[in-house]
C-alpha cells in the first residue's frame, strides 16, 4: 500500500481585538502596571479592514504565496495590500461580531450570556456566514438584563465579554471551586472549540467531503480541556467533530506542545496507511492566552499589537489518490530522548538523519517549513527572526555536509526558505502553515518536495529539560509519471 | 575561572539551553543556584 496522502488544508484567522485583554500576557501586565495600561492597548489594536489587509494575513489563508513577502516593504503592516478578501483559497478571515455567535454556537453550558441588544447583533453578523448552515442560531438570540450580567461579574466569578469597548455580556465559570473550570479556562477552552470548528467546517467544504464520512479526528490544539480531577483530560477532537456532524467519527487530542501538529499528522498517516482508519481530521482551534504575548514590545516601538487574531489549522489525511503528494512514512524525523537538545542536535534529528534515510542531500529537499511565526511580531520584543534563525541553521548543516559553501547560506536561506507569516500562537506556526502553499506548489509541478519541521518546548512544563519537536516530508506523487 | 561565584544561567530554546550553559558554568568553577531555559514564542 502507499503512503499517504493529506488532501485538503484549511486555515483560519479570527481577529478578536476585544479578547487580547484576557491573553495571559496583557492579563497579568494590567494588573500589575501602576499607570492605566488597558486604554494604551486599545490605542493600538487593529480595525478588521486593516487585519484583513495585512500582507502575512493574506498568505495565511491563500490569497499570496509566502515568497511574495519578499518584495512587500516592511514593516507589513504600514503596507497594507488594497482590495484584499477576508476569504481565501485555504479559509477566511473572520471579524469578531461573527465569531461570538460562533462561540455561543460551541456553548453546551450556558456558559455565556449576552444581553439582550447583542444577541440579536451576533446573530445577525453570523447568518450571512455560509459555513454556518443549518445550526441553531436562535441559541445566539436569547439576551439577559444588563443588570443580572452586572451582578454575575461583581459577585460570582464571570468575566465580562466586550465588543467594541462596550460590554455585551459575560462568561461563567462552572464551578467556584474547581481552577480547571474557572472563567477564564473555560473561556480558553471554548475559543479553541468554536475556532477549530470553523477551520474543520472549511475543511470538510474545501475537501467536498461529508462530516459522516470521517472516522477520525486528532485535535492538536493547545488548551486543557478537564476539571480539577483530570486537569488536561483532553478529547477537544470529539467536541469540535460533534459541532460539525461528524456523527461517525471518535477521536482523542495530541499533546507535544508547539509540535503537536507535526505528532498529530504522522499519527493520522500512520492510522490511515495501516487501514485502522480512511480519513482522519488533524484540527488545531486557536489560542487565547497567546493573544498579546508580545505587547510590550510593539507599544514600546509604537506599532500596532499585532497578536489580535486567533489562527486555526485543519487536515485531512486520507489514502493515496494519485494526485496529491504523498507523506513519505519513511521520512518521518524525530527527536530521541536521547538526542540532547543543543539546536546542532535537534535538527540533525530532525533533517539530517531523514534525509540520510532516504539517500536525500539538505539541497534536494525544495522548501522546508519551519516554525512560520511572523517576524513582524517578535522581533520588536527582541524575540528574533525564528524561522530565518531555523533556515540558517539547516544552511549551516549543509555547508558541514560541504553541499554548499559558508557564502552561500544567504542565497540557501531565499530559495529554501521563506519569510514567517504565521501569527504566534504557538502549535499554528509549526511549520503546518506551509502545507498548503507546497502541496499546491507540488501539484502545479513548481516543487518536487517540502520538509516540515517543528520543535516543541517540553521544559515549559517542568517535567522534563527535554525539547522536542518531530518532521516528515511530503512529495510528488509517484503515480503522476 | 569561576571559583567561589554564584551563578544564574537562563538558556533559551533557539539558542543554548541552560542546562548546556549551567554545565559549562559547573565545569568553569561557579555554583549554579538556578538554571532555567525559556521559550519567548
Amino acid at each position: 500500500m502507499s503512503d499517504p496522502i493529506i488532501s485538503t488544508c484549511a486555515y483560519v484567522l479570527i481577529h478578536v481585538p476585544s479578547f487580547v485583554r484576557y491573553g495571559s500576557k496583557p492579563t497579568r501586565e494590567i494588573a500589575a502596571s501602576l499607570e492605566p495600561l488597558l486604554p494604551v492597548i486599545e490605542e493600538h489594536l487593529r480595525t478588521f479592514e486593516e487585519v484583513v489587509a495585512y500582507p502575512p494575513n493574506q498568505v495565511f489563508i491563500g490569497n499570496l504565496h509566502p515568497d511574495r513577502l519578499n518584495d512587500i516593504g516592511q514593516p507589513w503592516y504600514g503596507h497594507l495590500l488594497k482590495g484584499a478578501l477576508r476569504h481565501g483559497a485555504y479559509g477566511e478571515i473572520m471579524p469578531e461580531e461573527e465569531f461570538y455567535g460562533l462561540l455561543k454556537l460551541a456553548d453546551d453550558f450556558d456558559l455565556i450570556w449576552f444581553d439582550k441588544e447583542s444577541g440579536p447583533f451576533f446573530r445577525q453578523a453570523l447568518e450571512g456566514n455560509p459555513f454556518l448552515k443549518g445550526m441553531d442560531l436562535e441559541k445566539i438570540d436569547r439576551g439577559v438584563e444588563k443588570e443580572r450580567i452586572e451582578e454575575k461579574v461583581a459577585g460570582h466569578g464571570s468575566l465580562p465579554l466586550y465588543h467594541r469597548g462596550r460590554v455585551v455580556g459575560c462568561f461563567h465559570r462552572h464551578h467556584d471551586q474547581d481552577e480547571s473550570l474557572q472563567a477564564q479556562v473555560l473561556m480558553e477552552n471554548l475559543m479553541a472549540k468554536a475556532s477549530g470548528a470553523l477551520v474543520l467546517k472549511h475543511l470538510l467544504k474545501s475537501a467536498d467531503t461529508a462530516p459522516e464520512e470521517v472516522d477520525f479526528l486528532l485535535s492538536c490544539s493547545e488548551e486543557a480541556v478537564g476539571d480539577r480531577y483530570n486537569r488536561g483530560g483532553g478529547s477537544l477532537s470529539k467536541a469540535i467533530g460533534e459541532m460539525c456532524g461528524c456523527v461517525n467519527a471518535t477521536g482523542c487530542d495530541i499533546k507535544a506542545f508547539c509540535a503537536a501538529p507535526i505528532y498529530a499528522i504522522v499519527n493520522a498517516a500512520g492510522l490511515v496507511k495501516s487501514g485502522v482508519f480512511k480519513k482522519v481530521c488533524v484540527v488545531g482551534g486557536g489560542c487565547l492566552a497567546k493573544l498579546g504575548m508580545k505587547f510590550k514590545g510593539h507599544l514600546t516601538n509604537d506599532m500596532p499589537i499585532l497578536e489580535d487574531v486567533l489562527g486555526a489549522i485543519a487536515f485531512l489525511v486520507s489514502k493515496d489518490d494519485g494526485v496529491n503528494p504523498i507523506i513519505r512514512l519513511d521520512s518521518v524525523g524525530k527527536h530521541d530522548i536521547g538526542s540532547g537538545s543543543s539546536q546542532q542536535n535537534i535538527m540533525e534529528s530532525l533533517v539530517l538523519k531523514p534525509l540520510d534515510r532516504m539517500g536525500k542531500k539538505v539541497t534536494e529537499v525544495d522548501k522546508y517549513g519551519t516554525e512560520m511565526h511572523n517576524p513582524e511580531v517578535t522581533v520588536p520584543s527582541g524575540s528574533g527572526n525564528v524561522p530565518l534563525n531555523n533556515y540558517r541553521m539547516i544552511g549551516a548543516l549543509a555547508v558541514l555536509r560541504k553541499e554548499i559553501d559558508r557564502s552561500e547560506i544567504n542565497r540557501f536561506v531565499t530559495e529554501h526558505g521563506m519569510p514567517g507569516f504565521s501569527p504566534t500562537q504557538g502549535h499554528v506556526p509549526a511549520a503546518v502553515p506551509f502545507l498548503g502553499h507546497a502541496i499546491d506548489a507540488i501539484k502545479r509541478g513548481e516543487m518536487s518536495n517540502a520538509m516540515f519541521v517543528s520543535k516543541g518546548s517540553l521544559f515549559l512544563g517542568r517535567m522534563s529539560q527535554l525539547s522536542d519537536g518531530m518532521s516528515f516530508l511530503i512529495e510528488e506523487n509517484p503515480q503522476k509519471h | 575561572m569561576f571559583e567561589g561565584k554564584k551563578a544564574i544561567v537562563l538558556g533559551e530554546r533557539d539558542g543554548v539551553p541552560g542546562p548546556a550553559i549551567a554545565a559549562c558554568m559547573k565545569a568553569a568553577g561557579a555554583e549554579v543556584i538556578f538554571a532555567v531555559t525559556e521559550c519567548f514564542v
